[in-house]
């Protein structure tokens, strides 16, 4: 078991799309029994097998932290989830899929957490518009996860996931589409689960870059 | 010919009000949220477009406008509508979505959502009992009977409301309660956050590895779940998952902890930025209108007192008291029912602008407080048929704000209520929640001063 320095991942989304239910059924390959509301940041733990198959397998510990609330907060409230943002490895976007604004609501998350110094001096105002150049700049790695899928009548999931293919095109990242209540769509094997070992193995080339490499996206700890 | 033209200026307004409403529930209320049931949007809009309609007659009432019949026409018609809404529609329609949110009762949505309208009537009309608040001349289904009921409800609600306004109001202007917050308290507290979380993580860490080994070896982790799991864990358990269960129990005393510390921190971030804004121009300038206010709000709280003490209702609306006074007693000249006139529609154009609007921002901080998208929809409801409520009682009580000659078509309209005791009633609450709010707030500010001054 290699203790490496943490491995940290955000979990960010508007309240009520699932992010409890999915770090649960990441971590402890169960469903979630009594989702209730997150206050504040719950924390959870999964074991990856960095390189499985191969012969430099190691096991990591990766942290993810489902921080809770909505961009429209008070800003005290946003002052207080910034002290979340510190040194983070890599983002998980959750969007739900019945639900148009949530998924346009990733924009101001993604620009709260990468601009977390604008944020606590109130220089940035969220209001939406967010830079292309500095998504296609960012580096780190973001995966953008739609829950809810099974709530998406047959007939619209195709005009549904063209949106979010676009909407993962967007943030340069991966996209994975599913159902929290199910363990069936993240079984070994399955492409999804593939699509998150490699995500998860992505954050482990980015920190071992040297530090030249990752100009922009390490953050000061708060002094 | 004339009513034609009369009612077709009250239906244009109408959906103005009803275009506000709508413009209102998408803008403010409805930011973060999808609207996916038009239905509640509409009622909603409706609810608000039937209130300012009452509202506006008022005001016609005063100035004169329209002829007297056909004001007389669309006071009933409305007051019809407004009941079948807040009765009828409201009720069933939050009883429908409840019962759509639970998974289990989904197929039988429609009968269900009826009994629970039955039950909602069958209250309703146990609340007319206690009060005396009618002649006992009436049937079953009149107006009175239905009005009576609504304004006892929509009179407490506005007590409640101003009462807790009254005393919150110079709380939150004036700065002479704030307390002292230093940048070293908030980054302490951050520290310790996220010392917490840590200590939560490190502990997860040991389950996760004592989760896998278990797995690994193929030993099964059952948590015991009811009570004959319990007693059989008692006996047969494997060490491992005995561990697990304690490490378990820590974590969520830990994560208790953590949830505790945000809000504090949260909290402290709130007051330095109203200790901020406390230097500025405007911070300055509410904070002098709030030693106003507190003038204000124990002269109210003074003679509530008084009404109640000594059984007294006022007879007079303050509009013809002040003309008396600076008629009799300054001994200026002027011509009476002109001023009248008008110093009462200002008055009351005031009074209604500001409780509406207050009502609206009131409500739009409740809503964004309490709500998630799941329950969005019977917050709406909840609050269209509060505001609905609060709107006929507003009637009812500015019926004493006007001289006599105007209160004949709401007295006319509404029949024949005890309008005293209406008034009796809301002094009664308003003392009630103007009390309890000085002291809860008392508790609140003292209590949180010994938590963060600690060393």
């Amino acid at each position: 078991m290699a203790s490496l320095d943490r491995v940290k991942v955000l979990v960010l989304g508007d309240s009520g799309v699932g992010k409890s239910s999915l770090v649960h059924l990441l971590c402890q390959n169960q469903v979630l029994g009594n989702p209730s509301w997150t206050v504040g940041c719950s924390v959870d733990v999964r074991v990856h097998d960095y390189k499985e198959g191969t012969p430099e397998e190691k096991t990591y510990y990766i942290e993810l932290w489902d921080v809770g609330g909505s961009v429209g907060s008070a800003s005290s409230v946003k002052s207080t989830r910034a002290v979340f943002y510190n040194s983070v490895n890599g983002i998980i976007l959750v969007h739900d899929l019945t639900n148009k604004k949530s998924s346009q609501n990733l924009y101001r998350w993604s620009m709260e957490a990468l601009n977390r110094d604008l944020v606590l001096t109130r220089v940035l105002v969220t209001n939406g518009d967010y830079d292309r150049e500095q998504f296609a700049d960012n580096q780190m790695p973001l995966l953008v996860i739609g829950t809810k899928l099974d709530q998406i009548h047959e007939t619209k999931r195709h005009e549904v996931l063209t949106r979010t293919a676009f909407l993962a095109e967007d943030f340069n990242a991966e996209e994975i589409n599913l159902d929290c209540t199910n363990p069936r769509y993240l079984a070994a094997g399955s492409s999804n689960a593939v699509k998150i070992s490699r995500f998860f193995d992505k954050l482990f080339e980015y920190l071992f870059t040297p530090v030249i490499l990752q100009k922009s996206l390490t953050w000061k700890e708060s002094a | 010919m004339s009513f034609l033209i009369d009612s077709s200026i009250v239906i244009t307004s109408q959906i103005l009000f009803f275009g506000f409403g709508w413009l209102f529930f998408m803008r403010q209320l409805f930011k973060d949220y999808e609207v996916r049931q038009y239905a509640v949007q509409v009622i909603f809009s409706v609810t608000f477009a039937f209130s300012c309609t009452m509202f506006e007659l008022i005001i016609f009432e005063i100035l004169g406008v329209l002829n007297s019949s056909s004001r007389y026409f669309h006071w009933k018609m409305n007051l019809c509508v407004i009941l079948l809404i807040l009765i009828f529609m409201v009720p069933f329609y939050i009883g429908y979505f409840v019962v759509s949110n639970i998974r289990l009762l989904h197929k039988q949505r429609l009968p269900i959502s009826c009994l629970l309208w039955l039950t909602f009537m069958y209250f309703f009309w146990k609340l007319g009992d206690p009060f005396p608040i009618l002649s006992p001349k009436h049937g079953i289904l009149s107006i009175e009977q239905l009005i009576s009921r609504v304004g006892v409800i929509g009179v407490t609600l506005m007590a409640l409301l101003s009462g807790f306004g009254a005393v919150n109001c110079p709380y939150t202007y004036m700065s002479y309660f704030l307390r002292n917050v230093t940048d070293t308290d908030i980054l302490a507290l951050e520290r310790r956050l996220l010392q917490t979380m840590d200590v939560i993580i490190s502990k997860k860490k040991r389950m996760a590895m004592a989760r896998r080994t278990m797995f690994q070896r193929g030993e099964v982790h059952n948590k015991p779940s009811g009570f004959w799991g319990i007693l059989k864990s008692v006996t047969t358990s494997a060490p491992g998952s005995e561990n697990l269960t304690l490490i378990q129990q820590e974590v969520d005393a830990l994560e208790e902890l953590s949830r505790q510390l945000f809000l504090e921190t949260a909290d402290l971030y709130a007051t330095k930025e109203r200790i901020e804004y406390s230097k500025t121009f405007k911070g300055k300038y509410f904070n002098f209108l709030g030693y106003f206010f507190s003038i204000y709000c124990v002269w109210k709280i003074f003679m509530a007192t008084i009404n109640i003490v000594f059984d007294r209702v006022g007879k007079t609306d303050p509009v013809t008291r002040g003309i008396e006074i600076t008629v009799n007693y300054l001994g200026i000249q002027f011509d009476v029912k002109f001023w009248s006139q008008h110093i009462s529609f200002i008055l009351v154009g005031i009074i209604i602008v500001t409780s509406i609007r207050g009502l609206l921002i009131t409500l739009t901080k409740f809503f964004y407080a309490i709500s998630s998208s799941k329950s969005s929809n019977v917050i709406v409801l909840l609050l269209a048929q509060i505001m609905g409520m609060y709107f006929v009682s507003s009637v009812l009580l500015i019926r004493m704000s006007m001289p006599l000659e105007y209160r004949t078509i709401i007295t006319e309209v509404l029949g024949e209520l005890q309008f005293n005791f209406y008034h009796r009633w809301f002094d009664v609450i308003f003392l009630v929640s103007a009390l309890s709010s000085i002291l809860f707030l008392y508790l609140a500010h003292k209590q949180a001063p010994e938590k963060h001054m600690a060393p």
